[in-house]
């Protein structure tokens, strides 16, 4: 433990500001290591749906549903999201908290119109197909997963507005940079689901 | 470490006159994070729900104790089997793992504490709200019934329609986050927070198991989660996973729950070869034969658990193909297995073997271990497993290894390891008689079950029609278990005599300790070492030992020690999903009562759990810990100069 005490008082700000401790590392590694546990329960949720996606029960198929423009606005969203929580990280490596502050503040606010989307497209499959949770084992694996994945989503959403608030109170430091880093890893894992999603569920779904 | 980044960023002077908060007694134990005592609550916990277990072990065996016996309805005995597995693999054998990883893995590489003490405390809370949770089932309309692997369609809401199984899905749902959240915890421990010199392949071989299998937790646990979700959505919400009619599928729960559920087999018995891996070079006085070996046979065990999930689906109809690969991949486990067993006899071949306790019961686990190893290749063949399935020939092979195996391997690290945690000696006298009772009364009560399956007795039969040669086998079996019972109340009568004795046991009290843990005091001070240990080769402290040195090297200066706060947020979190857990189960019922309608009916439970934890998480968050320092004239032993 007294490493990281003497590598955190050098003067000048770390470049990796992240790893910089002790406690910084050990939170970047189980952090890898808790998405590889979610890469296998995102793995389970996606041989669930190809195991159901064409057990419709006689209510709406893949094809008849979705509707690829607004699938493929929500996924352009969340990919320059993706893009926009680098640029954070970028900055915070160049140590300017208020670039990171505002590059976070614009991952969050596309994450949140990806929701918005998301919720409508719901809605709307709800409300004008008739297509429920209970409706038949394809909108049930349909809806656990991608719904899985927007509470992922959410989650983010409200985690990386947290650390925004306490990047404007305690500042960019040893202690909030973990943080930061972690939840753009978190936030790339989810953009990665996505694309998945993108693939199995829609286009698959369309084609398939 | 927290300090450190205060004086980079504020001008805050270095604050090492932090107010200690101490707390005593019970508010000791729900705010510690220290994993010494944490290890003692999840042996506590885990023992406690392990007797829960023992019991309904014990009404299982009498009613079956003579044909058509009516002690026990079908009902209450689906629902014995059902929490006998379930309580004794999740709440009972896997805290108790938990216990021993904890109060010996951070000292076996040298370490001050787990990387994540805060998370360490979660786990174990977690754990015990889930296992509570389950348990609460008997007292709240019907414990879960449709056995512990839950298959469905027998476990939907058609066919078993308390809320048993809602119990199962959500109890073990929060209990899993626990040991999930535990795995991740040792991982990054055991890869980050080794001492200098402490290589990987100089590492012990119980952290090396504590390795594996919390890489298999991490990459098991979260399928079961999900088949959990499933089960709890096609239950609650009416989702159609495993309803035909709709379209669902009901193998796909046994996929799921055995891509789990056979690495699982190995979370639990990895641990145990560690203890026995550590136990018999001790009392042998020979290192390890075929160390790396023995790592690389752990490694391969993992690996393949993976591979042969299917093999407790042969019956299902996956086809000649599928199940002429499942049966292949289940034998080849039985190669690095092998290994292990060989390595144990030529540790102990030539060695200067003295019978303590400990290695009595790591004695008894070879053959006992071995011949459940021997059933497991017999049930790995698919033709033969079609007339084993579902027998009691069944019920023998996993209880041999999971008893016969897992259970004598604890019974060795505890007897092993208690003067470490407890600074006190189990009796070595009451220790054999545990040792020979549970022994002799395990073989009777499973060998015999081995012929009663190959006559063909059902297994989760809740009773059984006279002369079909059944009646005095399973005489026997019951008789066998009375004795099981005796040997772990001999345990636990041993264990209260030893804590009236004085606390007096020395740093290496079996005399021929090899590892970093018996070169600190028993029970080892909050901050474990007074300064890190410098590692120079496997097994390090027998190494100095063997130099003529009387302790380790230190790899540092005496210093000031940073420990982290106590806090009372991981049990306020895992209150918290409790309640919620609660309150999404009952969501669909009719109370008949207005307010509690409402409270359930409209998620009002449900959300002030969620308030509770999330909030817990936020406090977490804002407020950082800046723990607290041990100063060196604080430090036990020290002496101001």
């Amino acid at each position: 433990m007294t490493t990281a005490h003497a590598e955190a008082s050098k003067e000048e700000f770390p470049h990796e500001p992240e790893k910089a401790t002790l406690e910084g590392r050990n939170k970047v590694l189980a952090f890898w290591l808790f998405l590889g546990g979610e890469a296998v329960l995102f793995g389970t949720l996606f041989a669930t749906f190809l195991a159901l996606r064409n057990q419709t029960n006689e209510g709406p198929s893949a094809n008849e549903l979705f509707h690829l423009p607004l699938v493929a606005a929500a996924t352009f969203i969340l990919l320059v999201s993706s893009l926009t929580s680098v640029f954070a990280i970028q900055a915070m490596h160049r140590n300017r908290p208020a670039v990171l502050r505002n590059w976070l503040l614009v991952t969050v606010v596309l994450g949140l119109g990806f929701l918005i989307l998301e919720i409508y497209e719901f809605t709307q499959y709800v409300r004008h197909e008739d297509f429920g949770m209970t409706t038949s084992a394809f909108s049930s694996a349909f809806y656990t997963l991608v719904g899985f994945h927007g509470a992922h989503v959410a989650f983010g959403i409200a985690w990386i507005s947290i650390l925004i608030g306490q990047l404007m109170r305690k500042g960019l430091t040893v202690v909030t940079a973990p943080k930061v880093y972690v939840s753009a890893m978190y936030w790339h894992f989810i953009d990665v689901v996505w694309v998945f999603i993108f693939t199995v569920v829609y286009l698959l779904g369309k084609v398939g | 470490m927290a300090q450190a980044a205060h004086t980079l960023n504020s001008s805050k002077p270095l604050g090492h006159g932090h107010s200690v908060k101490r707390h005593t007694g019970l508010m000791d134990w729900l705010t510690t994070v220290d994993h010494k005592k944490i290890a003692i609550l999840y042996l506590w916990a885990g023992g406690l729900f392990f007797g829960i277990g023992g019991i309904e072990a014990l009404l299982i065996r009498w009613q079956l104790i003579k044909p058509m016996n009516d002690f026990l309805d079908a009902q209450t005995f689906n629902e014995l089997i059902t929490m006998h597995g379930t309580t004794m693999i999740f709440l009972g054998v896997m805290p108790i793992i938990f216990a021993l990883m904890n109060a010996v893995i951070p000292l076996q590489i040298g370490a001050r504490d787990v990387a994540f003490p805060f998370l360490n405390a979660l786990g174990f809370w977690t754990f015990l709200f889930g296992g509570i949770l389950l348990n609460l089932s008997w007292v709240m309309g019907g414990a879960p019934d449709a056995g512990w692997t839950a298959y469905t369609p027998l476990s939907t809401s058609t066919y078993s329609t308390t809320h048993g199984v809602d119990f199962y899905t959500i109890g073990l749902q929060i209990a899993g986050l626990g040991t999930l959240i535990g795995g991740i915890n040792f991982l990054a421990t055991i890869i980050t927070m080794r001492a200098p010199g402490m290589t990987y392949m100089r590492m012990p071989m119980f952290a090396w198991t504590t390795f594996i299998t919390s890489a298999i937790i991490l990459f098991a646990f979260p399928a079961v989660t999900v088949g959990l979700v499933l089960l709890t959505f096609d239950r609650i919400l009416g989702a159609n996973f495993f309803e035909v009619g709709a379209g669902g599928n009901p193998v796909l729960w046994q996929h799921i729950f055995w891509i789990f559920g056979h690495p699982e087999v190995y979370i639990l018995i990895l641990p145990a070869f560690g203890i026995i891996s550590e136990v018999i070079p001790t009392f042998s006085r020979k290192r390890l034969f075929g160390y790396s070996s023995m790592v690389f046979a752990t490694i391969l065990i993992a690996f393949l658990g993976f591979m042969v999930w299917a093999h407790h689906m042969f019956t299902t109809g996956l086809g000649p193909v599928a199940n002429a690969l499942f049966s292949v991949s289940t034998m080849l486990i039985a190669v690095p297995t092998g290994i292990k067993i060989f390595n144990w006899l030529f540790t102990m071949w030539g060695g200067q073997v003295r019978f303590t306790t400990p290695n009595l019961f790591a004695a008894g686990f070879i053959p006992t271990f071995t011949m459940g190893g021997v059933t497991g290749v017999m049930l790995a063949s698919a033709p033969a497993d079609f007339q084993f399935h579902d027998t009691y020939f069944v019920v023998a092979h996993f209880h041999y290894v999971i008893v016969g195996g897992l259970v004598l391997g604890l019974f060795a690290g505890l007897h092993y390891w208690w003067p470490k945690m407890f600074g006190r000696m189990l009796s070595e006298k009451l220790g054999k008689w545990t040792f020979w009772t549970f022994i002799i009364g395990f073989h009777l009560t499973f060998f015999v079950q081995h012929f009663l399956g190959l006559m063909g007795m059902q297994r989760r039969v809740f009773t059984y029609l006279p002369n079909q040669q059944f009646d005095l086998l399973n005489l026997v079996s019951t008789i066998g278990a009375g004795l099981m019972s005796v040997g772990t109340i001999i345990f636990l009568i041993n264990i209260y005599l030893t804590s009236r004795k004085p606390a007096d046991a020395a740093n290496d009290p079996w005399e021929d300790g090899r590892t970093l843990e018996w070169t600190i005091p028993s029970p080892p001070p909050e901050y474990n070492f007074k300064q890190t240990p410098l590692i120079r080769g496997i097994d390090a402290f027998w190494k100095e030992k063997m130099a003529g040195n009387k302790g380790m090297t230190p790899a540092e200066p005496v210093g000031s020690i940073h420990m982290p706060s106590a806090t009372i947020l991981p049990f306020t979190m895992s209150v918290g999903i409790f309640i919620a857990g609660l309150g999404f189960m009952f969501s669909r019922d009719d109370f008949g009562n207005a307010f509690m309608s409402f409270m359930f009916n409209y998620y009002i439970v449900t959300a002030i759990g969620l308030i509770i934890t999330f909030g817990s998480m936020l406090l977490r968050s804002l407020y950082d810990d800046h723990g607290w320092h041990i100063e060196p004239e604080e430090l036990e032993g020290s002496e101001r100069t």
